[in-house]
């Protein structure tokens, strides 16, 4: 077991490395406008008290970001910062990359978490219900339901959202996390102001991943329903429902609880066009406007970020997998 | 398959009572049966005749724009009561900025002289608001008991130019005799001023007329002659004495007073000029304003109208002539026309000619809509082309030969399975706006990259499934009976594979459209003047556009959830009939 997990995490750590330098080499291929724009302006500040020059500036800054040298060295300059926890600064939010984060991560788990268990009260029951009756028009109506789910472009889901509730209804904001009044009102007011605002990216995001998880429950609802065990739990005369709930649910729960695992780093990164729709200031939002602008240190640290959580939670399967399965043995 | 009569009855165990149906024709059947299935069937039907043969039938093309003429009112010119003194000067004469404050300030006050800059000036009043303006140059002064005996010498010269002529005396003291300050010698004027002590002598320097009525000529070759100093101070004079008749270089005019302004006529009882107490002013400056616009104008304003026509020489078309509209803020008044504007038909509803209206840019929705389908359709095809070659030749290779090999391109499929998709593609948008990417050759690199991260899905999939098959029986008989590896791939391993390799694709493939839509539609997938589903609902990023021409963003977001929707009906049909297993 932790030979294996050993040997996961090398391999992890190998990809983690090779993934970040293929972003790397991606990204620096954008024109280095923002650090020309900081040269221009620090030099602007300085020249009144007889400060560097423009090209002095450019030059420093580049050296600060490795960008005078080539992509290899450039990574490995960046790495050797990243490895003690030194992201650098954020081009755009001018503060360190982890402050940013720290700042904004907050909004993100919050968003994602309350879409996940929403996801899971709506998708566990109608998936369990489409495979118990199998073919019948319920089971129709919640496959179209999944695959509409799964078709509909988040973007056209959001606007028509805003459309119909902000637009036509005024029910509540298009845009933003807080309303124009919020540091105007008490705690409790700020909460429920906070929570009208999440409602659309959450009606959203869950919407968008309904489709996924039901379909997955109800194959594997199938699968298990087809088992030998669950005859002999009906023939020996048990109720229907606790057929269901005691012998066939709790089997699903196995690939359920792996396919949850996989889901962690979509958490992170999932909701980034869904946040960007919304304006909603979590990492999603955040790194999408760092990506755009092209900034190095904040995309770096963002794509490092997802990697590691990627490498982690696919480790995190393969654990839960033989934890919650007693037959599987991992060698 | 119907049960052939062969001569004489069939036995019951004959096989040939027995329906039997080739695995292809169970599977096509299973999938007919499949409700869902055909409705997606029919879906994607509709979306490609849509996309690939409606650009055939559609009158427009994609980049076609459609224009719209508005006739808007605007503003034309601006008219304003006179509230100062506008000065014609004569020929030659300065009158600086600092004369003309002083001479306001002087006829505010009601003294006649005022000094300026070392000068000093007098008017005299010729009408309502109307003035002479005259300058005065001292030349000589004089003690006042000495003024009538004193020869030339008495006179203290304060011009350096001044010499006290005899001539001059004799007039001075006419004029002193006939109790006069003013006296003429060779047409030039001069006068005496009385300084109690002094008497000062000046020369009189005509400078010019101080008027709050404006003059416009009917001919455009007249214009100058009216507003001359010379033609302009006997028609001031004449026009505030209440004379109706003008006379001017040997020709008579007629003047007719109307309410605030003078009317000139020519003898024959033409119009000649105009002066009025109205200033109007043209509103851009390639405007020249006709007489006859200025005397309606004027006229319309005066009487409080609130518009007029005018028979106009330009636009004959237009019966009646053109209406002029005037509005009144504070002290201004605002002519406003209608006036003809070829603007791009941003947005236009919709109507026969176009079905779903016109886009931001004036462009048929319609047509774009089918233009767009075909990228859209297109790159998804293409993507999940690359993404099965890369796919089934990665995955092949590592379930095929196992051991070493599977594990090191596992390994490379687990590398492209964690590069963090977004961030990767939007970098990538990002890179090909700063290059400036053509847009034709933007989709072609956009379908490389979707393909180019998108294969480990399929690769996962022919790995495990060619891993489990290699294992059994029939493979094991197809090695033992001398089959080529070439045979043995292709006949027997690749058609156990198809199945799950079309429902993968299928299901790949809205999810492509996705993808590609959800790009455009941030702006760094397909971008003007091609289009794809995704660009055209771009437009909805502007709020305005989202809230006011729903026509603009609802038709293209629907046609994208029902193709990736008929994808998947489609692909969840196959699933189902491929898979042995169902009981259906």
């Amino acid at each position: 077991m932790w030979k294996f997990i050993v040997k996961r995490l090398i391999q992890g750590i190998v990809i983690i490395f090779l993934g970040s330098l293929i972003i790397y080499a991606v990204i620096r291929c954008l024109p280095t406008s923002f650090v020309e724009d900081m040269a221009r302006q620090r030099a602007a500040q300085a020249s009144s008290v007889g400060g560097k020059s423009y090209q002095e500036w450019l030059n420093q800054l580049n050296q600060v970001y490795g960008l005078d040298r080539g992509i290899l060295p450039g990574f490995f300059a960046w790495l050797r910062k990243a490895v003690r926890g030194d992201f650098g600064d954020s081009w755009k939010y001018n503060v360190t990359v982890t402050e940013k984060f720290h700042e904004v991560i907050g909004c993100t788990l919050y968003l994602n978490i309350v879409t996940f268990l929403l996801e899971l009260l709506i998708c566990i029951p109608l998936g369990i219900t489409a495979a118990r009756k199998q073919y019948s028009r319920t089971d129709y109506a919640i496959t179209v339901f999944a695959l509409l789910g799964i078709s509909l472009p988040t973007f056209f889901l959001a606007t028509l959202l805003k459309y119909v509730f902000s637009v036509r209804l005024g029910w509540v904001d298009m845009y933003g996390l807080v309303g124009r009044n919020f540091y105007k009102m008490d705690a409790f007011h700020q909460l429920l102001d906070m929570g009208a605002h999440m409602l659309m990216p959450v009606v959203t995001l869950t919407i968008a991943g309904l489709g996924g998880l039901t379909r997955f429950t109800r194959t594997n609802m199938l699968e298990v329903l087809n088992a030998d065990y669950i005859r002999t739990a009906r023939a020996k005369g048990l109720p229907e429902s606790r057929v269901i709930s005691r012998h066939a649910f709790r089997n699903t729960l196995i690939p359920l609880v792996t396919y949850m695992s996989y889901l962690i780093p979509s958490m992170f990164s999932g909701s980034m066009i869904t946040e960007q729709l919304f304006q909603i200031p979590g990492i999603g939002y955040t790194s999408y406007q760092a990506i755009v602008s092209g900034d190095i240190p904040f995309t770096m640290f963002y794509s490092t970020f997802l990697l590691i959580l990627t490498q982690l939670s696919l480790l995190l399967a393969d654990i839960m997998y033989a934890v919650v399965d007693p037959r599987v043995r991992i060698h | 398959m119907t049960i052939e009569k062969q001569g004489g009855e069939l036995a019951l165990d004959d096989a040939r009572r027995v329906k039997v149906l080739s695995p292809g024709m169970l599977v096509a059947k299973r999938f007919l049966r499949n409700r869902l299935a055909i409705t997606g069937m029919i879906i994607l039907i509709f979306m490609f005749t849509f996309a690939f043969l409606g650009g055939l039938f559609t009158p427009y093309k994609q980049t076609d724009v459609f224009y719209t003429t508005e006739i808007v009112f605007q503003n034309y010119a601006t008219g304003q009561y006179n509230m100062e003194l506008r000065y014609t000067l004569a020929e030659g004469a300065d009158f600086s900025q600092k004369a003309r404050a002083a001479m306001a300030l002087a006829v505010k006050d009601g003294s006649e002289r005022f000094t300026a800059e070392g000068k000093s000036y007098q008017y005299s009043q010729i009408g309502e608001n109307a003035y002479e303006i005259r300058g005065y140059r001292r030349m000589a002064s004089v003690l006042t008991r000495m003024a009538d005996k004193a020869g030339a010498a008495a006179f203290q010269i304060q011009d350096q130019d001044f010499v006290m002529t005899e001539s001059l005396l004799e007039a001075f003291r006419a004029a002193r005799k006939a109790g006069e300050n003013r006296f003429e010698l060779e047409g030039v004027f001069y006068s005496i001023q009385d300084e109690g002590k002094m008497l000062v002598l000046c020369q009189e320097t005509p400078i010019g007329l101080a008027s709050m009525l404006i003059s416009d000529s009917v001919r455009e070759a007249d214009a100058e002659l009216v507003s001359s100093y010379e033609f302009r101070l006997p028609l001031e004079k004449a026009a505030s004495s209440g004379a109706s008749q003008f006379a001017f270089g040997g020709i008579s005019y007629s003047l007719k007073k109307k309410e605030g302004s003078f009317e000139l006529l020519l003898p024959d009882g033409s119009s000649f000029a105009e002066l009025s107490n109205i200033i109007l002013s043209p509103n851009s400056q390639e405007t020249v304003l006709s007489y006859e616009f200025k005397a309606a104008a004027r006229a319309a304003i005066v009487e409080k109208q609130s518009s007029f026509t005018l028979p106009s020489g330009e636009r004959e078309e237009t019966e009646g002539g053109t209406e002029y509209r005037i509005s009144r803020v504070n002290a201004n008044y605002y002519i406003r026309s209608e006036q003809e504007t070829r603007l791009m038909d941003s947005y236009g509803t919709p109507s026969r000619a176009h079905i779903l209206g016109l886009d931001g840019n004036g462009m048929d929705i319609l047509t774009r809509l089918m233009y767009g389908g075909r990228v859209s359709l297109m790159v998804g095809f293409v993507v999940i082309l690359i993404e099965l070659l890369i796919g089934v030749l990665i995955g092949g290779t590592a379930g095929y030969f196992g051991g070493f090999v599977d594990n090191l391109l596992m390994r490379f499929i687990d590398l492209f399975n964690s590069i963090p998709f977004w961030p990767l593609v939007l970098i990538f948008g990002a890179v090909m706006d700063s290059l400036r990417v053509p847009p034709y050759r933007r989709i072609f690199f956009l379908m490389m990259l979707l393909g180019v991260l998108g294969w480990t899905g399929i690769a996962r999939i022919v790995r495990g499934q060619i891993l489990s098959l290699r294992e059994q029986d029939f493979m094991i008989a197809a090695e033992c009976t001398g089959l080529s590896i070439h045979r043995r791939i292709f006949r027997h391993l690749v058609p156990n594979v198809m199945p799950l390799l079309i429902v993968e694709a299928t299901m790949g493939l809205g999810d492509i459209i996705l993808t590609e839509a959800t790009l455009s539609f941030l702006g760094l997938g397909v971008k003007y003047p091609m289009s794809s589903w995704g660009s055209i609902l771009n437009s909805v990023n502007d709020i305005y556009v989202m809230m006011h021409y729903w026509y603009a963003w609802i038709p293209a977001g629907t046609l994208i959830l029902f193709t990736v929707l008929g994808f998947n009906f489609v692909g969840d049909g196959l699933r189902d009939a491929f898979d042995p297993k169902m009981k259906r």
